[in-house]
C-alpha cells in the first residue's frame, strides 16, 4: 500500500517550549489515521505543519510524495483542511461560502454551482443556504466548513478535532461522512482526544503525549498491548455472588450494588473454561456473563499515566476499574 | 495556468468577496462617510466664520474640503483593518493559506475592495461639500490628478491598515493605529495653515505626511499655490504604501502560532 503521508523526526518548538519532540508517522493512502492525545499534546501543530501553515524546526514531512517545506504549492493542491474552529466567512451565506471555494478551486461556474448545491443537500444545509453564516449554529458551521473542504475534491483531508463541541447527532453524521470519504478512496488524517472516536474510525492510531508518539498501531493492537481484560459475572442474588467469590478464593473484584464480580480474564476460550471450572457449581448462580477486552481508555492511561484530556482527576479510579 | 493569470483570477475572486461584503453591509460605507460629513458641517457651521477671517481665505469651505477628503480616506482604514483582522482571527486566512491559490490574492482582494469603498466614500463626501457650497476650479486634467493623489493616499493607508489588521491578535489591537491615522490630520494643514501654529506643533504639521497631500489636493482642486508639495506627497504615499505592503507580506507568510 502506498503512503499518503510520511513523517520522520519531526520537531517543533515555540519560544523555547518543545511541542513536537521527534515524531514519526506513516499513513497509508485510502485509510483513516488518528492522532490521539490530550490537549497540548501537539496534535494541532502536527496538522499545521502537514498543511503548510507552520514550518518545522527539523525532520521531514512528505504529503502525497511532496515535501511540505520545499513544495508547499504541490501539497496544497491535494489536501483539504478542516480545523478545530470553523474557518468560514460569517458575512456571506452558506451557498456563497461554497461558491467562493469553488471559484478558488477554479471550477467552472456551472460545475461550481452544481457541486455547491449537492454539498448543501448532503450536509443538510440546503434550507439555510441563503442565510448568512453568522446565523448558523455551531454544528451547521462545522458542517459548512467540511463541505467547503470537500468542494475541491481533496485526496488527503486533515480533520483537526472535527467533532469537538458537536452534539451526538452531528457527531454521528460527521463519522458517517468520514467513512463515506474513506470508502471513496480519500485518506483521512484525524486528530481527536476522544478515544471512542479513534476506535470507531481509525485504521491506525498514534498516541501523542507531550510531543512524542508513545504508541502506534491498529486499535486492536493497542488494546492487546496492555493487560486489563476481564470477565464480568452478574448474579441473581447476593447469596450467589458470595458463593462464587468464595469459590474463586480471591482475585475477583466485587461490586455489591450491581451484584457483579470482575475477574481478570484475557477473553480466550481456555481462560473462560478455567474460570468456569474454578467457579464449579456456583456458576449456576450467574445470570449474565460478559468478557471485556481493554478499551482505549485503559490503553491511554497505561501509556501516559494520566487519563485523557477533559477527564477530571477523580475519573482515574473509575477508569482503572472499568 | 501561469503564476500571473492565477494571481489575477484569484485576486478577482477575492475582490468579489470584498464587494459582496460591502453590498451586504452598506452601513460600512455610511460609517466611513458620516464622520467626515459631520466634521465638514462642524467646521463650516461652527468655526467657519472665525477661521475664514483667521486664515484670510476667500471661502473657508474651499480651504477645508481637501483636508476633509484626506480624513475620509483615513476613516476608511477602520473598516479595512477590522475586516483583515476578522479574517485573520476567525481562521479563514489560515484556510486560504492551505489552498492552492495565489497567496497574494487574499490581501489583494482586501486592498482592491478597500480602495473602491474609499473612493466611493470620497465621492459622496465631495458631493455633500459641493451641496454646501464647495466650488472647485479644477478642469478635467486637474480632477484626474486629484483622483490619482487620493487613490495613492488610499493605497498607502490601506496597505498599512492591512498590515496592522494582520499584526493585531484581536480587533482591540488595531485601535492604536486607527487613532493615529484619524488624529494626524488634525495636526496638519487640514483646518488651519501650519504657519499659524505654535513652535513644535508647527514643525510637526509641516513635516508630517498628510500636509503635503492636503496641500497638493488643495492646489489641484482650488488652484491655490501648492508650492511644489506634489513630489513630497507622492513620495510619502509611495513610501508608506511600499512599507505597508512589505510588512503585510511578511505578516501574512509568517507561521500561524507565535
Amino acid at each position: 500500500m502506498t503512503s499518503a503521508i510520511t513523517v520522520s523526526g519531526l520537531r517543533k518548538s515555540f519560544g523555547g517550549k518543545v511541542v513536537l519532540d521527534g515524531i514519526d508517522l506513516e499513513v497509508s493512502a485510502g485509510t483513516t489515521f488518528s492522532l490521539l492525545g490530550p490537549n497540548g499534546a501537539g496534535k494541532t501543530t502536527t496538522v499545521q505543519i502537514m498543511s503548510t501553515l507552520v514550518h518545522a524546526d527539523g525532520g521531514d514531512v512528505c504529503v502525497a510524495g511532496h515535501d511540505v517545506a520545499r513544495e508547499p504549492a504541490a501539497v496544497r493542491a491535494v489536501i483539504g483542511v478542516t480545523g478545530q474552529f470553523s474557518a468560514v466567512d460569517n458575512l456571506l451565506t452558506g451557498e456563497e461560502n461554497l461558491l467562493l471555494m469553488a471559484d478558488l478551486h477554479h471550477l467552472g461556474r456551472a460545475d461550481g454551482r452544481r457541486r455547491a448545491a449537492a454539498l448543501l443537500e448532503q450536509f443538510g444545509l440546503a434550507e439555510a443556504a441563503g442565510k448568512t453564516v453568522a446565523t448558523y449554529s455551531g454544528g451547521m458551521r462545522r458542517r459548512l466548513d467540511l463541505a467547503m473542504t470537500l468542494i475541491g475534491d481533496p485526496r488527503i483531508i486533515f480533520l483537526d478535532e472535527p467533532t469537538t463541541g458537536l452534539d451526538p447527532r452531528s457527531r454521528r453524521m460527521m463519522w458517517q461522512t468520514i467513512r463515506q470519504l474513506v470508502a471513496g478512496g480519500v485518506t483521512i488524517f484525524l486528530t481527536t482526544q476522544q478515544l471512542d472516536e479513534a476506535d470507531q474510525l481509525a485504521d491506525q492510531i498514534a498516541v501523542l503525549d507531550h510531543g512524542t508518539v508513545v504508541a502506534a498501531g491498529s486499535p486492536e493492537e493497542l488494546k492487546r498491548s496492555i493487560p486489563g481484560g476481564h470477565a464480568r459475572l452478574r448474579f441473581a442474588d447476593a447469596a450467589g455472588l458470595g458463593a462464587a467469590e468464595r469459590a474463586l478464593g480471591g482475585g475477583a473484584f466485587r461490586h455489591d450494588d450491581t451484584l457483579t464480580l470482575e475477574v481478570p480474564c484475557d477473553g480466550g476460550a481456555t481462560s473462560v473454561r478455567d474460570l468456569l471450572n474454578r467457579l464449579g457449581d456456583t456458576a449456576a448462580g450467574i445470570s449474565e456473563m460478559s468478557v471485556h477486552t481493554a478499551d482505549l481508555d485503559d490503553v491511554f492511561f497505561a501509556l501516559t499515566g494520566h487519563p485523557t484530556a477533559g477527564a477530571p482527576a477523580e475519573a482515574t479510579a473509575e477508569m482503572e476499574n472499568a | 495556468m501561469t503564476t500571473l493569470t492565477l494571481a489575477a483570477r484569484d485576486s478577482a475572486t477575492m475582490t468579489r468577496r470584498s464587494f459582496r461584503h460591502l453590498l451586504r453591509y452598506p452601513a460600512t460605507l455610511v460609517t466611513a462617510v458620516l464622520v467626515p460629513v459631520l466634521l465638514l458641517l462642524l467646521f463650516i457651521g461652527v468655526f467657519g466664520g472665525a477661521l475664514r477671517a483667521g486664515i484670510g481665505a476667500a471661502s473657508y469651505i474651499g480651504y477645508l474640503v481637501p483636508g476633509i477628503i484626506v480624513m475620509t480616506v483615513a476613516y476608511g482604514c477602520q473598516a479595512t483593518t477590522l475586516a483583515v483582522n476578522r479574517d485573520s482571527s476567525e481562521g479563514i486566512i489560515a484556510r486560504f493559506r492551505t489552498m492552492a491559490i495565489s497567496p497574494a490574492s487574499v490581501l489583494n482582494g482586501h486592498v482592491a475592495g478597500a480602495l473602491a469603498r474609499t473612493l466611493v466614500s470620497v465621492a459622496l463626501v465631495i458631493g455633500v461639500a459641493i451641496g454646501l457650497g464647495f466650488r472647485p476650479t479644477a478642469g478635467a486634467g486637474r480632477w484626474l490628478a486629484a483622483v490619482g493623489v487620493i487613490a495613492l493616499l488610499a493605497l498607502a493607508l490601506t496597505w498599512l491598515a492591512v498590515a496592522f489588521g494582520l499584526a493585531a491578535k484581536a480587533a482591540e489591537g488595531t485601535t492604536g493605529f486607527l487613532l493615529i491615522v484619524q488624529l494626524l490630520p488634525f495636526i496638519s494643514s487640514a483646518f488651519v495653515p501650519p504657519g499659524q501654529m505654535s513652535g513644535p506643533v508647527q514643525w510637526f504639521a509641516e513635516h508630517q505626511p498628510f500636509t503635503p497631500v492636503i496641500d497638493t489636493l488643495r492646489g489641484l482642486l482650488t488652484g491655490t499655490p501648492s508650492g511644489g508639495t506634489a513630489v513630497a506627497a507622492v513620495a510619502w504615499c509611495a513610501g508608506l504604501a511600499l512599507a505597508g505592503y512589505l510588512w503585510a507580506r511578511v505578516l501574512f507568510r509568517r507561521d500561524l502560532n507565535r
